[in-house]
């Protein structure tokens, strides 16, 4: 193939201030975390708390979380980023709009727009996970709780949580490494993280194959180091003897 | 291998110039069309009016389609393949370069810049039009030039040379502008339409093209200065001499007959598909000066 190979372009400057094109990856990245790690606290809390709700016996609260994670789950990621982008923010009252479209900067609200819909996303993944968790202990467990005198809210809180927990890690490790890869929608509304960034370095260099080899090895480097500190919390949270012990 | 090529071209050019050579031995892209009887042609989906989709036959239409179109008579003509048969191929500003280095399509006539990082990695013909980089705002808004926009938010499409200049400006000249990178023209125009930016800079014969698609055309309006001046190119194979004098020939013949004020009028002064508006462009001094002296360069800085 009659390509240009150029392995220095990322020392090269931009043409841009005085930055070269690494600055531009060290920004995107350092963005890219920033997406991630707040669309997955909301997914984390929001997810935890669907999947108690769908695991608990009563039928209105169960069937607020189903009804939630069928929307979530069988919208694609894209089409929820755009309605979270461009059509949620024009059914805010018109002071809010003004306020959201041009007062605020548009960084900050292409942030938003992608930390909700990333978020709310994961958060049904997080929720089918925390509940199939519950579901897979022995029904003994949340019996004996009770047996007890334990208030439903204690056997959540001492007996079955803290189990299922355990048991999710390895699945929850997958949903948490996604939120990561996922972040790269947002490179679609705007914002400059590591994708959109090496999509620039791309265009402005016409070194594409250099530019996107980069941003492999980057995400790459990333999920593997995250996917060390999961197994790490893993192996540090075991506790022998509970039922998450005996598969091993 | 370089001084191989070099002989075969300059064989080539002789043959071209005595119009009789048949047992000649055809190399690069034109070798491929010989061989192949077939044409893969890049196209964009939505640069109004140089290369989009009207309908859903899947044939593209444009200004720069007519012209790629054109080069293929002539190739035609050149290669004594009546048959040659075309096939068309999407490419987006991310793909357009790969995909003509890796050989998926042969040549590629829409709204791509010819700019010194690019003739790293392709080659561009003679420059088929010539753009000037300006505001698209609303007719009686207030923000008219660059300097007006200071700390406003502006959009430019993505991976754009509008994009690069608006961003080493902003730097440059501390405007504090906040910059929305759209994912393409129609986006650009959306973030616009909804006052999510209060102007887009972007090359003038795009901005009225999306503006003659969009539903309030006489709202909007195309204002300030011109911020740079750039050519835009067919892009071909890198190394690829005869191919290249090929497609040269047929633009410049094409300048040279007038035709190509056929073509023009077509698609920047009357109706265009899909919604029979007319960009009312009248023919810039430097395209007139470009169809004058056709150059492969790009437009001085």
């Amino acid at each position: 193939m009659n390509y240009n190979w150029d392995w220095a372009i990322f020392f090269k400057p931009t043409g841009i201030g005085t930055q070269i094109y690494l600055n531009w990856y060290i920004s995107g990245l350092a963005w890219t975390l920033a997406i991630a790690i707040l669309a997955w606290m909301i997914a984390l809390v929001l997810g935890s708390l669907l999947g108690i709700m769908r695991s608990l016996p009563g039928r209105w609260l169960s069937g607020i979380a189903t009804c939630y994670v069928e929307v979530f789950r069988n919208v694609p990621l894209l089409v929820q980023l755009f309605i979270w982008y461009f059509l949620i923010p024009d059914l805010l009252p018109p002071s809010w709009q003004v306020g959201f479209k041009q007062d605020l900067d548009p960084t900050t609200s292409s942030l938003i727009s992608v930390v909700m819909c990333l978020g709310l996303f994961t958060a049904a993944r997080v929720c089918e996970q925390v509940r199939t968790g519950i579901e897979a202990l022995p029904a003994g467990q949340a019996a004996a709780g009770k047996a007890m005198g334990f208030s439903v809210r204690c056997v959540y809180r001492y007996v079955l949580l803290p189990q299922a927990y355990r048991i999710i890690i390895p699945p929850l490790t997958t949903e948490f490494l996604a939120v990561f890869k996922n972040s790269a929608v947002a490179s679609l509304i705007g914002l400059l993280e590591l994708l959109a960034q090496t999509k620039q370095t791309a265009e402005f260099s016409a070194h594409l194959f250099e530019a996107f080899s980069l941003a492999t090895l980057i995400y790459f480097t990333l999920n593997m180091g995250l996917m060390g500190i999961m197994k790490r919390i893993e192996r540090k949270s075991r506790v022998p003897g509970l039922i998450t012990m005996s598969a091993k | 291998m370089n001084t191989r090529v070099f002989t075969t071209t300059l064989a080539m050019s002789f043959t071209l110039m005595s119009q009789g050579g048949m047992a000649t031995e055809l190399t690069g892209t034109l070798k491929k069309i010989q061989e192949s009887e077939v044409i893969t042609l890049a196209f964009r989906d939505a640069a109004i009016p140089f290369s989009y989709l009207a309908d859903a036959s899947g044939v593209p239409v444009g200004y720069s389609q007519d012209i790629q179109l054109k080069i293929v008579d002539a190739l035609k003509h050149q290669l004594d393949l009546p048959n040659l048969h075309i096939k068309y191929n999407l490419v987006t500003s991310q793909t357009r370069i790969p995909l003509i280095q890796n050989g998926t399509v042969d040549l590629e006539c829409g709204s791509t810049t010819n700019n010194l990082e690019r003739q790293q990695q392709v080659s561009f013909s003679v420059g088929i039009f010539e753009i000037g980089t300006r505001l698209l705002t609303l007719r009686d808004s207030p923000y008219k030039e660059l300097s007006d926009l200071q700390g406003r938010n502006v959009v430019t499409t993505a991976g754009t040379t509008a994009e690069r200049l608006l961003r080493s400006t902003n730097a440059d000249q501390q405007l504090g502008m906040n910059i929305i990178s759209a994912k393409d023209h129609g986006e650009s125009f959306q973030i616009l339409e909804t006052g999510r930016a209060v102007a887009w800079l972007q090359d003038d014969a795009l901005l009225a093209g999306e503006r003659a698609k969009s539903r309030t055309p006489g709202k909007w309006v195309i204002a300030g200065k011109t911020q740079s001046h750039e050519i835009y190119g067919c892009m071909l194979r890198k190394h690829d001499a005869p191919f290249k004098q090929a497609v040269d020939n047929a633009v410049k013949a094409l300048y040279a007959s007038g035709e190509i004020e056929t073509i023009y009028h077509k698609w920047f002064q009357q109706p265009i598909p899909p919604k029979g508006l007319s960009l009312d462009y009248p023919l810039p001094e430097e395209v007139k000066a470009l169809y004058t002296n056709p150059t492969d360069q790009p437009a001085p800085l």
